[in-house]
């Protein structure tokens, strides 16, 4: 069978991501590439964590941190975590218009939490909370904005993939493509609630 | 669907710019490695110069620092890793019976990524002097430099460091999932083993690295604070970041040439390799316990008694794996028909001078003498003995091992006998006499020595070894034009080797194994020739093979960060900006353009085989 040819529910594998040796070479890799990641974020938190006190004369995490806002971001991100794993069902029962729904809802939820991060950014600096007004500015922005920068990443990723594949049903060669898209927003997910304890909810009590 | 690409002639040029073969990458990696292995040796003989007699003004301040930043740099990031990459990309597919490794278009972007940023790196040469702050670059130092030579060195090593996370990932997916019928784990040769766990280091370690990278690029680009005491910052988080990074670092560089030692010393003593699961067991504990241990470059710190001693106990606990696998090599050679080919000498040579290395590093572990040590010409001896008389002789006798496997030519004997001696006795010339320069008090890092110091002698002998080790390597350069120039042309097995990579015909076929073989034991090949089938036994009948496209886009999507790199150092945000765009058009080119290669039929194949090409 060609690794492009859209999949019938005759010829449906149970699991269409790892069927060829391709998939299963990207499964494993992207698994890797995410424990790499892992240590680049914890390097991260790392420097965070000895620098988050440094605010000088800038507001402190105390006095700037506002929780709605960071728990309506948070809670958009879950959700998104959650309608991806729907998109994976629908993938694993061969339904692609319900996949693509799920995604695109995926998609809007994680433009609207950067939509948020961007408001939320733009009020710190307001407040004098720049990148260079201290050692907590810098690290602060570096890993908040690491992660922003790849929940950017994933939604320009899932807007490619869903528009390239748009016609194409679901094939051999683009299975693995939708479940790593998903193994890595479960990630950038799991990511911010780190930071959403570490560096929102220690600021706040810590 | 099935394109015939293959059949569609390119020129060599082209060939090779968009070549996705782990072969080719090999050898490119190799060349690379090999180019920039001169520039520093260069850059060594340079400084040993300056040291030859006290007083001297040939290279001094700023121009010195320069030299010794860029000599370390060079030989850490853009000589002995690409080398080592080379070894893994043209052997390791082979010796688990593999056609190639499990992401070659990734292969391929790991490669120019090195590249480039290499030679970005050495052009800031030319662009308003080469970085000056030691490859270590501790803040404040690579902080406050003025000009824009940490700025090369953050930026090319950032886009080298993407190219060797790359090459990590894909030589871990390649072991895991990509290894012939009957290749267990436990029958993969010890080459790839060390592969194997150096590329999970490199998983692990480089991304430290990488967040180090930015942050400095960040102090020195968008003036962030991480580093600047006076906004809060704290210089130490660059030193455990870079230690972090930098100890496993080092384990990555000495897994792969105990793997090449391993296979030779069983190869040339007839001898299956003693020991085998220990000295599997052995790597795989050097390397989870490289993690543990990064503090013993900060001893003088001021980290605590009870920090120091526990990192301290660490380090030392690395000896006991480490001592298993010196014995086990002599263990081998027991006994053996040992058959002193230069690979072998470089071998042999290797185990006496790794073991001092090793002794100088227990030494160093001490943190009460640490006080003494640190910052020496006592450093300089030891990691030079480990890393030259480990890594560098490895680097030597794998050359010549797997040269006619790479070049289907054997490199000349006689010369590389040559080359091993004023080598080998160059190397302790230089190197030994640092020890006691050390003691003696002569700091690291610095220009020029008073004379009437005791030290003027040692410095003199030093240097007189750093010449031959020039020249050690210049006959090595003419051995490799005489054997190009050759047209001799060797058998597909000249050493009677014991694993796969020695079981296919020269030159090697481009799919590597026209009928995947079946591994029947440890030795694969070995196996085989003892119940007298001198060849493989295939898994699989002769079928279809499916091949990858070649590709431009790695090389493009290098360039783009290379052209983004300069955009950084010179804070031209429109340069940046088109660089980076490059980068993600060439991303999103290779994500909606369908490429699923091509296949070989089953017909050619069968030809390849009657022909004796596969």
């Amino acid at each position: 069978m060609n690794a492009g040819e859209r999949l019938t529910d005759a010829n449906f594998p149970a699991h269409p991501e790892k069927a060829t040796l391709e998939g299963k070479n990207k499964f494993l890799g992207f698994w890797l590439f995410l424990g790499g990641e892992t240590v680049l974020f914890a390097t991260l938190f790392g420097t965070y964590l000895g620098l988050r006190n440094m605010h000088l004369d800038g507001p402190s995490s105390e006095e700037i941190f506002q929780l709605p806002l960071v728990f309506i971001a948070t809670m958009l991100l879950l959700t998104s975590s959650l309608t991806s794993v729907y998109a994976v069902l629908s993938l694993k029962q061969n339904k692609v218009r319900s996949l693509q729904g799920w995604f695109i809802v995926t998609f809007l939820l994680g433009a609207a939490f950067l939509g948020l991060e961007i408001y939320e950014f733009i009020h710190y600096v307001h407040e004098g909370h720049t990148f260079t007004s201290s050692a907590f500015g810098s690290a602060f922005y570096t890993l908040v904005g690491f992660h922003g920068a790849h929940v950017l990443f994933g939604v320009l990723w899932i807007a490619t993939l869903l528009a390239r594949n748009w016609n194409r049903g679901i094939t051999l060669s683009n299975a693995p493509k939708y479940y790593l898209f998903a193994l890595y927003w479960h990630f950038v997910d799991v990511v911010w609630v780190f930071i959403f304890t570490v560096v929102y909810l220690m600021g706040k009590v810590g | 669907m099935a394109t015939h690409e293959s059949h569609k002639k390119k020129s060599v040029f082209m060939d090779w710019l968009t070549t996705v073969d782990h072969k080719k990458i090999g050898i490119l990696y190799l060349l690379a490695g090999g180019f920039f292995f001169l520039i520093g040796g260069l850059e060594a003989i340079l400084m040993r110069i300056q040291l030859m007699e006290p007083d001297s003004k040939i290279f001094t301040g700023e121009l010195y620092n320069q030299l010794l930043t860029m000599h370390g740099t060079t030989m850490i990031f853009l000589a002995a890793m690409p080398i080592i990459f080379g070894f893994m990309n043209a052997i390791v597919p082979l010796q688990l019976g593999a056609r190639d490794v499990a992401f070659p278009f990734v292969n391929a972007v790991g490669f120019w990524l090195f590249f480039f940023g290499g030679l970005l790196l050495n052009l800031s040469w030319f662009l308003g002097g080469a970085p000056e702050a030691g490859w270590t670059a501790y803040a404040p130092l690579s902080t406050v430099a003025e000009d824009t030579g940490v700025d090369f060195y953050v930026l090319g090593l950032q886009i080298a460091g993407a190219g060797t996370l790359a090459g990590g990932i894909n030589f871990l997916v390649t072991i895991i999932n990509m290894r012939a019928p009957g290749m267990t784990f436990m029958r993969m040769p010890l080459f790839t083993w060390a592969s194997f766990v150096t590329s999970g280091l490199i998983l692990f370690a480089f991304p430290a690295l990488t967040v180090g990278f930015f942050l400095l690029m960040f102090e020195r680009v968008f003036d962030a604070n991480f580093f600047n005491p006076d906004m809060g910052g704290n210089v130490l988080i660059w030193e455990h970041i870079f230690w972090i990074f930098g100890h496993p670092e080092v384990y990555i560089l000495i897994l792969p040439a105990f793997g090449i030692i391993s296979e030779i010393v069983s190869t040339f003593s007839n001898k299956r390799l003693f020991g085998y699961s220990a000295m599997v067991f052995a790597t795989v504990l050097i390397g989870f316990l490289g993690f543990m241990v990064w503090v013993h470059h900060m001893f003088t710190v001021g980290l605590g008694p009870v920090a120091n001693s526990i990192f301290a106990v660490a380090t030392m606990a690395i000896a006991i794996p480490t001592g298993v696998k010196i014995f086990n090599w002599i263990f081998t050679m027991w006994g053996g028909q040992i058959r002193f080919s230069t690979a072998m000498l470089f071998s042999v040579g290797f185990i006496p001078t790794f073991v001092m290395g090793g002794v100088t590093g227990v030494m160093l572990s001490v943190p009460a003498a640490d006080y003494q040590y640190h910052d020496s010409y006592f450093v300089v001896a030891h990691f030079h003995y480990v890393i030259v008389g480990g890594l560098i002789l490895g680097l030597f006798a794998g050359l010549y091992y797997w040269y006619p496997r790479m070049f289907n030519r054997v490199l000349n004997e006689t010369l590389g006998k040559w080359n091993f001696w004023l080598f080998f006795i160059g190397f302790h010339l230089t190197f030994f006499p640092q020890h006691w320069l050390g003691l003696m008090g002569m700091p690291r890092r610095v220009y020029t020595y008073m004379s009437g110091q005791d030290l003027d002698g040692s410095n003199f002998v030093s240097t007189i070894g750093a010449i031959l080790m020039g020249a050690g390597t210049i006959v090595l350069l003419i051995n490799i034009i005489i054997s190009a120039s050759s047209k001799y042309k060797t058998t597909k097995d000249p050493w009677d080797g014991r694993t796969l990579e020695w079981s296919m015909p020269l030159p090697t076929p481009e799919y590597n194994f026209a009928q995947t073989p079946l591994v029947r034991g440890l030795d694969a090949l070995y196996v085989e020739k003892s119940v007298g089938n001198g060849e493989m036994t295939p898994a699989e009948p002769v079928g279809e093979i499916h091949m990858p496209n070649g590709s431009i886009l790695p090389f493009i999507l290098s360039l783009g960060m290379f052209i983004a790199g300069f955009g950084f150092i010179y804070s031209s945000w429109i340069v940046a900006g088109a660089g980076m765009g490059l980068v993600l058009i060439t991303m999103f080119l290779r994500s909606v353009i369908d490429d699923h290669g091509y296949h070989i039929h089953k017909e050619e194949v069968e030809a390849d085989i009657k022909g004796g090409r596969a």
